[in-house]
């Protein structure tokens, strides 16, 4: 016979079961309950590999209860800060994925929203960038190719992701290192790192450049040869001399960090940066970074903040001397 | 033979059940995302890219690429029954399989899809597995200069949709050259007519165009003139699959489609969608009833850029797996699928995961068989939709192209858009402008616009080096041959006629 007080109670231990469930929080007294993450970008890319991968670590390190992603693409993000920034606004257990790009795309788009807007939380990896050439090029060492930059600029065609994206930026600050005024150089604009790779790889423009990720095996298969590299020190197991040890004072670095919407307490963004640091020195982390071959530059709070400030205004410079930005 | 052990190898690993079950998951979801607009291959395995974290790779690749295979069968079968094109290369599809879907043959324009796509599907394959590294030593010699005379050659093919009109045709090919330059600009990172919407600076979809334009255009019509005339749609006409005669007009298409999108879409700047409008040019130049092109609906017109685009999808694969190089959305997903496994995508691919390239490649083979299977049943289920009473199957396209186009990117701009442009396709329709040329102008003119800057910059401004590299030279010189050719050809063959009929005068 079922009772009034056998219903009752089965209804109890569903409603339990299902606060268990909706919120495993409850089970551990600091996790926070749900994270959001803002992805500016389309399923797939960097941001969202990253924004994935912290929820898979923030998720097996029990940090979070769950995290949910929510993806706003287009135009570097220029699309999704707005919406972060004002729809976002005060959301405390919020985070959005964003990095150089991002910043480049603002001030090439004239945006009206910066980057300064968002509470800075952490800077998490970092990928630099390779300068290459095809295998048969008569360019040996990054002096060569610095030479024949000097000698000709409009010789020398690079080829490149998207025009004021990171790899055109690099070339030129390489440019502008070497003399050579950033407008005259040949640089040549491909949507993505596939059309690029198959310019360079069929002798079509001079060199080429992008993250190291993105050409790293075509080097170990001797199809290209790195020239430089732009880490600010020689890299473990690759064999690549620095822009600078090439007497190029450059360095750069494409990271990718995370950022709070504006309006939240001191208190919360203390507790999101703890639980990035958290997330940043599990084990489980570090294996993912290991995998997917991201450099940890883990940076957080005011640093950080610092950091972003001085990056808007260095990309804003060379962005101006490349004449995609007033 | 080596490559034929090696097969043999991977066939050993893709049938065991395990994989045999994920090619089958993976070939329905494809063929169900393909068949819904907007929702495409490269979104849906970018949101299926955490089972990596849980999964094998090779059977998260068996998944992956049968989804991939999957799209471009399911892709169609909107196209032909609704005039709602899944994917942007399945829009020529739409323009002869809607004509036979409405005059009764929709059974065989789905037919001919599915069969031309195992057709093409199977030789793509083929073409992976045997001919791979002689396809992609040539794709590369391709730079900016001959991609621009491709796209030239490939501007030949507006004449065959130009429709009645020259002067409307063009109007509509520059009205897509227009939608193709809105947005964020790639050689100068500047925006162009985005009239300050952010939305607006990753450019306007072409699915969103299409689907505006022949669904939610034709909707409007239809109901503009519901009370006027008779736009009656035959629901079957004779028997359900192919007829004697339609199988005689569908293979050489078949073949000539595979032949094209094969090596176009292992171009790295190739895409599925060139090759399509090439196909769809040259069967219509051939067929021995061009009468039926826009009118009833040519079969020709569907085996021929249904096959082009399979085979294209297959090119697709081959700079991916020999050189680690993304060329499509998709590629660029599965690449990065490959990094969350900790294998790095390049030249080495091959000769250090051989049983993961294998397993994949026997895999497609088995899609191929799969979605054949899956589809063929399918083409008498498809073709009640059009028993669907007129307004509400009307009704439900609105419904799906709305749900559709929102899936793409979850952007109200892009709803607004769907129906401007539904309201600029019902005023082309109703004065009689041709709506192909605007997707033909906004597919090629930025693409074309691309490379002629790029090539122009590498050159430093010569712009003779479109003529002087020989393989640009050559596609320039075939363009010139296909859009003058057939009018001297025409000229030639009525001067024989005549001269032959004058000594009969005389």
């Amino acid at each position: 016979m079922l009772t009034k007080r056998d219903l009752l109670k089965a209804s109890v231990a569903l409603g339990g079961l299902s606060l268990l469930l909706g919120r495993p929080e409850r089970a551990a007294a600091q996790m926070v309950d749900q994270l959001q993450i803002f992805v500016p970008a389309a399923p797939g890319g960097g941001w969202d590999q990253t924004a994935r991968t912290m929820e898979q670590v923030l998720k097996a390190e029990k940090l979070i209860g769950s995290a949910q992603i929510t993806n706003v693409p287009g135009a570097g993000g220029a699309v999704g800060l707005p919406q972060f920034i004002n729809q976002w606004r005060g959301r405390p257990n919020a985070l959005m994925v964003g990095g150089l790009v991002m910043v480049g795309a603002l001030i090439a788009n004239k945006s009206p929203v910066k980057i300064t807007q968002t509470v800075p939380i952490a800077r998490l990896t970092g990928e630099f960038e390779v300068l290459v050439v095809p295998a048969d090029s008569p360019l040996k060492t990054a002096k060569d190719f610095a030479a024949a930059l000097k000698t000709d600029p409009k010789k020398v065609s690079v080829a490149g992701g998207s025009a004021g994206g990171t790899d055109h930026i690099l070339l030129g600050m390489i440019g502008k290192a070497l003399g050579v005024a950033p407008r005259d150089l040949t640089y040549v604009a491909y949507a993505g790192g596939g059309p690029a790779l198959a310019a360079i790889l069929g002798g079509h423009v001079t060199a080429g450049i992008s993250g190291f990720g993105e050409f790293g095996e075509q080097i170990k298969a001797g199809k290209l040869r790195a020239l430089a590299i732009s880490a600010g020190e020689r890299q473990p197991d690759i064999d690549v001399p620095t822009l600078k040890e090439e007497g190029i004072d450059v360095e750069l670095f494409n990271w990718r960090g995370v950022f709070a919407p504006p309006g939240i307490s001191a208190a919360q963004r203390e507790s999101l940066i703890a639980l990035i640091e958290k997330m940043a020195n599990s084990n489980a982390w570090k294996e993912e970074l290991r995998k997917r071959d991201w450099t940890p530059i883990l940076l957080t709070g005011d640093a950080y903040a610092k950091f972003i400030e001085n990056e808007n205004e260095r990309v804003t410079s060379v962005l101006k001397d490349l004449g995609l930005a007033s | 033979m080596e490559t034929l052990s090696q097969l043999a190898n991977g066939f050993a690993i893709a049938l065991t059940p395990a994989h045999l079950l994920w090619c089958l998951v993976g070939t329905t979801l494809g063929t169900a995302i393909g068949v819904l607009p907007g929702l495409g291959p490269a979104l849906t395995i970018a949101l299926l890219l955490p089972i990596t974290f849980k999964v094998e790779p090779t059977a998260a690749f068996i998944l992956f690429a049968g989804i991939y295979y999957g799209a471009m069968y399911g892709g169609s079968t909107t196209s032909i029954l609704l005039n709602t094109p899944g994917e942007s290369a399945t829009i020529v599809t739409a323009l002869e399989g809607n004509r036979m879907a409405r005059s009764g043959r929709a059974g065989a324009a789905l037919a001919t899809s599915a069969i031309g796509s195992f057709v093409a599907g199977t030789i793509g394959t083929i073409g992976i597995t045997f001919l791979a590294p002689v396809v992609v030593s040539f794709a590369l010699k391709f730079g900016p200069a001959e991609y621009f005379s491709l796209m030239v050659m490939a501007f030949a093919t507006v004449s065959a949709v130009l429709g009645s009109s020259a002067v409307r045709g063009l109007t509509s090919l520059f009205f897509g050259f227009y939608l193709g330059m809105i947005g964020v600009d790639l050689q100068t990172g500047q925006a162009r007519f985005t009239l300050g919407i952010p939305e607006l600076l990753d450019g306007v979809n072409v699915i969103v165009v299409a689907v505006g334009l022949f669904a939610v255009g034709e909707t409007l019509y239809v109901a503009a003139r519901r009370h006027a005339g008779k736009d009656e749609i035959v629901p079957l006409r004779g028997s359900l699959y192919m007829t004697r005669e339609e199988w005689s007009r569908s293979w050489k298409p078949w073949l000539r489609g595979a032949a094209l999108g094969f090596p176009i879409g292992a171009l790295p700047a190739g895409g599925a969608e060139i090759p399509t409008f090439l196909s769809y040019w040259i069967e219509k130049r051939l067929s021995k009833k061009p009468e039926e092109f826009g009118t009833v609906g040519a079969i020709e017109g569907v085996a021929g850029p249904e096959a082009a685009n399979n085979a294209s999808a297959a090119g697709v694969l081959v700079p991916m797996l020999t050189l680690g190089l993304p060329t499509s959305a998709t590629a660029a997903i599965m690449l990065s699928a490959f990094q969350s496994y900790g294998i790095n995508p390049g030249p080495l691919l091959l000769q250090n995961q051989p049983a993961l390239v294998w397993g994949l490649i026997a895999s497609l083979y088995i899609a191929n068989i799969m979605l054949l299977v899956l589809n063929l049943p399918m083409v008498g289920i498809w073709v009640r939709v059009l028993k669907i009473p007129a307004p509400l199957l009307y009704a439900g396209i609105l419904v799906f192209a709305t749900i559709g186009t929102y899936g793409i990117s979850n952007s109200p701009v892009d709803l607004i858009l769907l129906y401007l442009l539904g309201a600029v396709g019902f005023l082309m329709r109703r004065f009689d402008f041709p709506t192909a040329p605007v997707i033909i102008g906004m597919i090629l003119g930025p693409l074309a616009e691309q490379n002629f800057r790029q090539a122009m910059t590498i050159s430093d401004g010569d712009w003779t080096v479109f003529f002087r590299q020989p393989l640009s030279a050559t596609l320039l010189a075939l363009a010139v041959v296909g859009l003058v050719g057939p009018r001297l050809y025409a000229l030639y063959a009525a001067r024989r006629l005549r001269d032959a009929a004058q000594p009969g005068e005389a």
